[in-house]
C-alpha cells in the first residue's frame, strides 16, 4: 500500500473504491465501531476503516492496522477480512499500517478488544470487495451476479464452467459503485475456510531469519543516539548536573537539561545525553554527576503503605462502592463467620524490548517511529507537547517487543520528541532495563480486610470486603480500584464493598487484566476458605453459588451459565476430585470474568517438604464465544496469560522505599524459567455470541487456582504475595 | 582500535572503542538488528549468538574478546530461514511478540550440535537463562523436540544416499 493511496480518502466517504495504477483494486471503508455499515454514521467517533488492494497478479494485500505487540492482531485482523473476501491465505501478503485516524480507526491495543471491535467491520470489508468483484465478472459475461460464487480468488459460474480470477478482474470492479453493506451476507461459520483454522504468525519469517521489525530496530541516515537520565522518585525536580563533563565524554554531541511540568505519564525533568552510538551515551551517562530535589514521595514506602493500610483498616470506609442486603445483619445471624486479610504487591510490566522511540523533528513536521500501544493518543500529545497541528505528525507503528500494558502510556514518545527537537536530526531513544524498571506505571497493590457469612447449610450467606487501596478523594489511581459488579457481588443478597485510600506518587496503570489480575486472587482464595469453612468442596461451592443464581434468574455481571460450564469442563479434564495425591501435592480451583472471556482454571501444584513450589500441571477451560479465530495463536495467547499469572504469583514483586522502586533488573524483578514452566492443557468452549480477546482473560484465576492449591497440598493459607516471601516448609 | 573477526562466514573488521560490548558493534556499527538488547546485564538472553560455535551472551562481551573468532548470529543461522531449528519455530508457531527469539534460537542451535536428541530435563538446564516475557515456552519446548526430529529426518535421509533436504 503506498502512502498516496491514502489521500484519496476523505472523513465524508464511508467507502471508496478506486483503480490502482498498474491495474488492481483498492478498497477503503468505514464502518461503524461494533455495528452495521451506514454511510449517516460513518463520520461518529469509532468508526473505523482499512485497506485491501488486489494486484493483478491475484495478490492480495491486506494491511493490518493494529499495534502487534505479540497478541498475534496483524495475522488475525487480515484473517477476518481474508475470509469473507473468499482466498485463499497463501494469496494474501500483510503489511503493517501507519497511524492513520481517517482512514481507520480502534488503532490500539489494548483491553482485549481487537476481536469485539474488527469482528464484524473487517469480515465487512472482504464481503464488500467480494461482492464488487463478483459484479465485475456478471457484466463480463452477461450473467447475473446471483449465478456466480467465489472460490480461492476466483469468481465462478459454474453453469458453463467459466472462471476469472480477483486479478483479472481488480480493475473493472474497481470502477463498479460500491454495494451497500446491508445488502451483503457474511458467511455463516460453517462456510469459513479461514476463520476457525490455525495460521502461524505473518512475521514468523522474518522473526526466525532476525530481520528489523522492532522499535529498536528502526534506524534513519544521519540518527543519533539518546538516554535520558531520571531521578529514581516520580515527581524529582533537578536540582543541579554537571553538563560541561559530559559533553566532553568520547562519542556525545549533546547533554542538556529537560523540564518535565506535565502529569506523572509524561515527560520528567531529567537530562539528555545523545551520542554517535547508544553505547557512548549511555556509556557518559554512567558518568553523570546530577542532583535531584526529590520532593514528597521521597517520603513513600511499600513498608509505609502496609502500615497505614493496617490502620485504616481498623477505622471506617470513605467510600462505598456497592453494598446490597444489609451485610452486618447477615453477618451477624451466619451460622458461621470467616475474616482474612488478604494483600498483593505493585508489580512491574518489563517487556523485554526496552522502551524506545525515534524522532525526527524538523520545521514544522514530525516524524516518529513508535512502539506504542496507543499510536494516536502518542501522535496527540506529540503535537501537544511540541505545539504543532497533529496533521503534521506521522506516526509509524513498529513491532513490538511485548506489551502487557506498558506501551499504553507513551511517556518515553514525550520523551523522543523534546530530546528531537533540540537536536534537529533523527534520534533514537532507548532505555536501559533499570530505566523501565525504576519508571514503570506499575500494577498497584492493595489490601482487602474481608468477611464472610455461611448459612446453617455452609451456602455463601455474606460478603464483606473493605479494599484498601490508592487514590485521593472519590477518584481511585489507575488500575487500583473495583468495579461495582465484581463477583461475587449479585450472588449473596447482602453484599459489601467499601473502600478506603492512600495517598500515592507514584503512577500506576493497567497491566494485563487490569484489576482482575489482583482482586482475582483475593476473591478465589477467600471463596476457598469460606468452602473449607462449610466443609464443602472447592469446585462444589461454587457450582453451588453459580446454581442458586441460575435457579433464581438474577442477572449478574458475569453469565452464570457459561461459568459454570467452564467449571464443569475444567473439572472433567482435571481429573477433580478423582484424583489420590500424596501430601504436599494438591489441586485448586479458580474462575474469573474479565475483558468478555470466562475462564476456570485447575492448578495441580507439590510444595516440597522445605518449602518449594512446583507446578505439576495447569488445566484451563475458557469460553470466549462460539468460535476460536485462530486455534494455533489463541492456544499460545492462553499458555503466556497463565504462566505470566503464574510468574506474578511465585515471585514478582515492586516494593519501593524512600520513593523509589528496589527492584532494578532480573536478577531481583524475576520473570518465569523455562524449568519453571508446567504443562497446560487448553479448552475451548465454543458458546454463544461473537468471539471475543484472549490477550488477557485467562490469566486472573491462575494466581488463586495455585494458592488453593497450595492449600490443599498443606493446609497452610497463603493471603499475600508473592508466594516467594513465604516459608511454605511442612513435616 | 581495529578488531577483526569472522562474522556469519565473512572476514569483518570494525575501527570501534575495544570495550563497545560486541551487542552494540552488531546492532548500531554493523546494522545487523537481529540480536536483541534486554537487560544489558546477562540476565535474559536476548543477546545470544555463537562465539567459536558457543551459545554466548554479547550485552557485556568487550569486542576486543572476539578478535579472531568465528561469531554467528540469527541471520546466519540461515539467511533464508532454512535451518531445521527456524523452520521448528514457524512450524510451531513458537513467537508472540518474538523479541526474544533470536536468542532462544541461538541457544538452541548451539545445544543441538553437541546433544542432538536433548531429554525435557537437558532442555530445562540449557534453556534456564533465556528469558521469554511472553511465556512461550511449551512453545519452545515443542520446537526443540520437533528440531531435532528434523535434524535426524536431515541426516537419515543424507545416510541413506538419498541427499535431499
Amino acid at each position: 500500500m503506498s502512502d498516496s493511496t491514502k489521500g484519496r480518502l476523505s472523513r465524508r466517504n464511508f467507502l471508496r473504491v478506486s483503480a490502482l495504477a498498474g491495474g488492481g483494486l483498492l478498497l477503503s471503508t468505514r464502518f461503524e465501531l461494533l455495528g452495521t455499515a451506514s454511510a449517516a454514521t460513518a463520520d461518529a467517533a469509532g468508526s473505523l476503516s482499512t485497506h485491501v488492494s488486489i494486484s493483478p497478479d491475484g495478490l492480495v494485500h491486506i494491511v493490518a492496522q493494529n499495534p502487534e505487540i505479540g497478541q498475534g492482531v496483524k495475522t488475525m485482523l487480515p484473517m477476518l477480512i481474508a475470509e469473507e473476501l473468499d482466498v485463499a491465505w497463501e494469496q494474501v501478503r500483510v503489511t503493517q499500517g501507519d497511524l492513520d485516524t481517517d482512514s481507520f480507526s480502534g488503532q490500539f491495543a489494548g483491553g482485549s478488544m481487537a476481536t469485539p471491535m474488527h469482528w464484524k467491520p473487517m469480515r465487512v470489508a472482504g464481503a464488500t470487495a467480494r461482492a464488487m468483484l463478483i459484479g465485475a465478472a456478471a457484466s463480463r459475461w452477461g450473467v447475473s451476479a446471483d449465478s456466480l460464487t467465489t472460490d480461492a480468488g476466483a469468481v465462478l459460474h459454474k453453469a458453463t464452467g467459466r472462471s476469472l480470477s480477483y486479478g483479472e478482474l481488480a480493475t473493472e470492479a474497481a470502477a463498479l459503485a460500491v454495494p451497500s453493506a446491508d445488502n451483503l451476507v457474511l458467511k455463516t461459520p460453517q462456510e469459513f475456510k479461514i476463520l476457525g483454522v490455525s495460521k502461524p504468525g505473518v512475521d514468523n519469517s522474518k522473526i526466525v531469519t532476525g530481520q528489523p521489525l522492532f522499535g529498536i530496530d528502526v534506524t534513519l541516515p544521519g540518527m543519533k543516539y539518546a538516554v535520558f537520565a531520571k531521578s529514581p522518585v516520580y515527581g524529582a525536580k533537578l536540582k543541579a548536573v554537571d553538563l560541561e563533563t559530559v559533553k566532553q565524554a568520547a562519542g556525545v554531541s549533546h547533554a542538556f537539561v529537560v523540564r518535565g511540568d506535565t502529569p506523572l505519564s509524561g515527560l520528567q525533568d531529567g537530562v539528555a545525553i545523545v551520542a554517535d552510538s547508544w553505547w557512548a551515551a549511555k556509556s557518559a551517562r554512567d558518568e553523570l554527576v546530577v542532583e535531584w530535589d526529590e520532593g514528597p514521595t521521597a517520603a513513600q514506602s511499600s513498608a509505609g503503605f502496609a502500615e497505614q493500610a493496617e490502620l485504616l483498616s481498623k477505622g471506617e470506609p470513605t467510600q462505598v462502592i456497592k453494598a446490597d442486603g444489609n451485610v452486618e445483619v447477615a453477618l451477624g445471624a451466619a451460622a458461621k463467620t470467616v475474616e482474612a486479610a488478604y494483600s498483593y504487591p505493585f508489580i512491574a510490566h518489563a517487556p523485554l524490548e526496552p522502551q524506545n522511540c525515534t524522532c525526527h523533528v524538523t520545521e514544522g513536521a514530525v516524524e516518529i517511529w513508535a512502539p506504542s500501544q496507543t499510536p494516536e493518543r502518542a501522535r496527540d500529545g506529540v503535537a501537544e507537547l511540541l505545539g504543532i497541528d497533529k496533521s503534521k505528525v506521522t506516526l509509524h507503528l513498529t513491532r513490538m517487543g511485548g506489551g502487557f500494558g506498558r506501551r499504553l502510556y507513551n511517556d518515553f514518545v514525550m520523551e523522543s520528541a523534546q530530546i528531537a527537537k533540540q537536536v534537529g536530526v533523527p534520534v533514537k531513544l532507548l532505555w536501559t532495563r533499570e530505566d523501565d524498571m525504576a519508571h514503570d506505571l506499575y500494577r498497584p497493590g492493595g489490601f482487602h480486610y474481608l468477611k464472610g457469612g455461611l448459612d446453617a447449610n455452609g451456602d455463601l450467606s455474606a460478603w464483606y470486603d473493605h479494599f484498601v487501596t490508592f487514590g485521593e478523594g472519590k477518584k481511585f489511581s489507575a488500575s487500583a480500584s473495583m468495579g461495582l459488579a465484581e463477583f461475587p457481588q449479585g450472588f449473596v443478597a447482602d453484599y459489601s464493598l467499601v473502600a478506603s485510600k492512600m495517598a500515592l506518587g507514584v503512577p500506576t496503570g493497567a497491566l494485563r487484566a487490569p484489576t482482575s489480575n489482583a482482586i482475582s486472587f483475593v476473591i478465589q482464595s477467600f471463596m476457598d476458605e469460606l468452602a473449607h469453612a462449610g466443609s464443602k468442596d472447592p469446585l462444589e461451592f461454587r457450582l453451588q453459588l453459580l446454581d442458586k443464581v441460575i435457579a433464581a434468574g438474577t442477572k449478574t455481571r458475569l453469565d452464570a451459565k457459561r461459568m459454570r460450564n467452564v467449571l464443569l469442563l475444567v473439572a472433567e479434564k482435571s481429573g477433580w476430585g478423582k484424583r489420590q495425591l500424596a501430601r504436599g501435592s494438591g489441586m485448586g480451583v479458580a474462575f474469573h470474568f474479565s475483558h468478555r472471556g470466562y475462564f476456570a482454571e485447575v492448578v495441580q501444584a507439590t510444595v516440597s517438604k522445605r518449602g518449594d513450589v512446583a507446578v505439576d500441571q495447569i488445566w484451563v477451560a475458557g469460553d470466549v464465544g462460539n468460535l476460536i479465530i485462530n486455534p494455533i495463536n489463541a492456544e499460545n495467547q492462553v499458555q503466556g496469560a497463565v504462566l505470566d499469572g503464574l510468574a506474578q504469583a511465585l515471585q514478582q514483586e515492586i516494593t519501593f522505599e524512600g520513593g523509589a522502586a528496589k527492584q532494578s533488573n532480573f536478577h531481583n524483578f524475576k520473570l518465569l524459567r523455562m524449568a519453571q514452566a508446567p504443562p497446560i492443557e487448553v479448552h475451548f468452549l465454543q458458546s454463544e455470541g461473537d468471539p471475543t480477546g484472549l490477550g488477557e482473560p485467562a490469566l486472573p484465576p491462575v494466581p488463586p487456582a495455585l494458592c488453593n492449591a497450595i492449600f490443599a497440598a498443606t493446609g497452610q493459607r497463603v493471603r499475600s504475595l508473592p508466594l516467594a516471601n513465604h516459608d511454605l516448609s511442612w513435616t | 582500535m581495529k578488531i577483526d573477526f569472522t562474522l556469519n562466514g565473512a572476514a569483518t573488521t570494525v575501527d570501534v572503542t575495544p570495550d563497545m560490548p560486541l551487542l552494540w558493534v552488531l546492532r548500531d556499527v554493523l546494522d545487523m538488528k537481529g540480536t536483541k538488547f534486554g537487560c544489558g546485564a546477562s540476565l535474559c538472553g536476548a543477546c545470544t549468538v555463537h562465539v567459536d560455535g558457543k551459545a554466548t551472551r554479547t550485552c557485556r562481551l568487550p569486542v576486543q574478546d572476539v578478535k579472531g573468532a568465528k561469531v554467528t548470529t540469527i541471520e546466519g543461522l540461515s539467511a533464508d530461514g532454512t535451518h531445521p531449528v527456524q523452520i521448528a519455530w514457524k512450524e510451531i508457531d513458537v513467537p508472540q511478540c518474538g523479541y526474544c527469539q533470536a536468542g532462544q534460537m541461538m541457544t538452541v542451535s548451539a545445544l543441538l550440535e553437541t546433544n542432538p536428541s536433548p531429554s525435557d530435563g537437558q532442555i530445562n538446564s540449557a534453556m534456564n537463562r533465556n528469558l521469554c516475557r511472553c511465556a512461550t515456552y511449551s512453545r519452545i519446548r515443542k520446537a526443540i523436540h520437533h528440531s531435532a526430529e528434523l535434524i535426524a529426518g536431515d541426516e537419515a535421509a543424507t545416510a541413506s544416499g538419498s541427499g535431499a533436504k
